[in-house]
């Protein structure tokens, strides 16, 4: 079954002081995710990506379109119970602290009485929040905000949890545990929709990525496939302090690199260039096929296409 | 009550007091205190009447002055601050955060009344040096109050549903003094002929009666305050602060959170 089945969803608001006009922030969007995914939603700043999270949440209101989660539709109150959302650079209560926020979170998305206190824990363990459970909220590190809003969002142990832009603002190490704790989310079989526009994030954990740009959906794609299409090139790593002149006669790009050369060439001159090699009787260290990554594909789909820009040129769009 | 309501509302009334509103606790003992030592000391025969008048405007002006400015961030700061995301990510309706806000913004200032009413009678026993059976009009004095706060919180509740807490906060105060007068508008509203009668006449009605809720200088005299007023004071602010309060969450079912 689809977990998320966006249907159509289309936001528009209306701008201006005096005359007020339409402002399209999302284009009819239509994409489904399955259960078990791990959907990484990508685009930059301004793209569209919290319009969609907050449409999805009830936060606001599609001025078109629908979209069905877990197979209901998203006005069906049971849908809340299971989901779990962590807005951008979230902000709790700091009047509370980590254990009387979570409690408060339980309590309101209907986690029973019995065995609340023991999943508030548990929860406080699992986001590594246990020793600063007592202490108010304003006393935390962005960080440790962060990883609050994951606990959370699952303190309900939801199916599906929508995070939006879990990574931002966090240094390396905070972006480390974040990411494993989307991992177990993912162990656990829970679906996971995330925003970001950090790709090596979306590289390391999604199954499945969307690109958005402008309010406009401009591809979807599975992340095994994008990044294990070559590109009809190989790369030659070897020993050597000069680039051998027979390998540049083959069309090689080639990088001098210490006592190192890297040198990308044609697929159909492999053969050829390791015979070079041999010749010069140069240590080859290394041949792969260049694969596409996900920054290609992604920086490929946001280039405005000649429809989109004949659109632009009419003023359509956002 | 809904639990969710309940456990919002309980949130609210937390926030309230680690926030250090009941602070406020402070200056009013510290005045009432004072105006009694000083009553004590220059007032014949009239010391009864002094601290039931201070102490009950002073109860009164305290409340309305929370409930305002604590009332219209009640949901505007949850917006601004998007604590109300991860709220109403939940199974929480949107009327239910509403009515749980303003449960807990009344639950505190029956609190802050319950304890500034025993400074009064604290007051009321260090000038006097005895309760008299008149006194207990004062408690229903206070009860009026309470009142008052109910639909001054709810006003402020409605207004600050659609606009700045800045506008909110002059809207509900201008209506709390207009309200004072309601009296006296719909006495003006009776001898007005014509359109400007029927005009006169929908404001004076529509504002809300908030004289009729002002029994301070009656029981400061000693004098009764009649059954009637009391279930008719009750059934008014409950069906104006339900008024007020549907007003409110019409307007933010609709209401996009950017």
């Amino acid at each position: 079954m689809a977990a998320i089945e966006i249907l159509d969803l289309e936001k528009s608001y209306l701008v201006g002081f005096w005359r007020k006009r339409p402002k399209l922030a999302l284009r009819p969007l239509r994409l489904t995710i399955e259960e078990g995914e791990v959907f990484g939603f990508l685009g930059p700043n301004g793209a569209g990506k919290t319009t969609t999270l907050k449409l999805l949440m009830g936060l606001v209101f599609p001025t078109a379109g629908t979209a069905r989660i877990l197979g209901m539709d998203i006005d069906d109150p049971r849908v809340k119970s299971q989901i779990g959302f962590l807005p951008e650079q979230p902000y709790f209560y700091d009047h509370l602290s980590a254990r009387e926020l979570l409690n408060y979170y339980a309590q309101l998305s209907g986690v029973p009485a019995k065995g609340r206190s023991a999943r508030v824990e548990q929860m406080l363990a699992r986001v590594g929040l246990s020793d600063s459970a007592g202490v108010q909220l304003r006393k935390f590190s962005k960080g440790m905000l962060q990883r609050l809003g994951l606990a959370q969002a699952i303190v309900h142990d939801p199916k599906l949890v929508f995070l939006d832009e879990p990574m931002s603002g966090l240094d390396p190490m905070g972006r480390r545990e974040v990411r494993d704790l989307i991992q177990q989310m993912r162990h656990e079989g829970k679906t996971v929709f995330f925003s970001t526009h950090i790709l090596s994030d979306a590289e390391a954990l999604c199954d499945r990525v969307g690109v958005i740009h402008q309010g406009e959906l401009r591809g979807v794609g599975a992340v095994a496939e994008l990044t294990s299409q070559t590109q009809g090139k190989v790369e030659i790593i070897f020993y050597s302090r000069t680039v051998p002149a027979g390998l540049t006669s083959l069309g090689a790009e080639a990088r001098l690199s210490g006592d190192m050369v890297n040198a990308v060439l044609p697929e159909e001159q492999q053969d050829a260039a390791l015979e070079v090699l041999r010749r010069e009787r140069l240590k080859l260290i290394s041949l792969t096929p260049v694969r596409s990554s996900l920054e290609e594909y992604y920086i490929q789909k946001l280039r405005p296409t000649e429809s989109r820009t004949e659109e632009s040129r009419k003023g359509v769009g956002v | 009550m809904n639990s969710r309501i309940g456990y919002i509302a309980f949130n609210t009334f937390r926030e309230a007091v680690r926030d250090r509103v009941l602070y406020n606790l402070i200056a009013f003992a510290l005045l009432l205190s004072g105006a009694a030592i000083l009553v004590g000391e220059i007032s014949i025969d009239i010391e009864r009447l002094v601290v039931v008048n201070l102490g009950l405007t002073a109860v009164s002006l305290f409340g309305v002055v929370i409930a305002i400015f604590i009332g219209i961030g009640l949901v505007s700061k949850e917006i601004d601050k998007r604590t109300l995301y991860t709220v109403l990510s939940r199974p929480v309706r949107r009327w239910e955060f509403v009515v749980g806000k303003f449960f807990g913004l009344t639950g505190t200032l029956v609190v802050n009344t319950f304890l500034m009413a025993i400074g009064v009678f604290l007051a009321l026993l260090y000038v006097a040096h005895r309760f008299e059976k008149m006194d207990v009009w004062v408690l229903v004095a206070l009860y009026f109050i309470v009142l008052q706060f109910l639909i001054v919180c709810a006003l402020a509740l409605f207004f600050s549903s659609f606009s700045t807490p800045l506008m909110s906060a002059v809207f509900t105060f201008a209506l709390f003094v207009i309200g004072n007068l309601a009296e006296d508008l719909r006495g003006f509203a009776k001898i007005t002929q014509g359109v400007g009668g029927w005009i006169a006449t929908a404001i004076a009605y529509l504002v809300p009666n908030f004289s009729a809720l002002n029994v301070i200088s009656q029981v400061a005299h000693g004098d009764a305050v009649p059954g009637r007023l009391i279930l008719y004071n009750s059934v008014y602010t409950l069906l104006y602060s339900a008024m007020a309060i549907s007003g409110a969450v019409l307007i933010f079912q609709r209401r996009n959170l950017k």
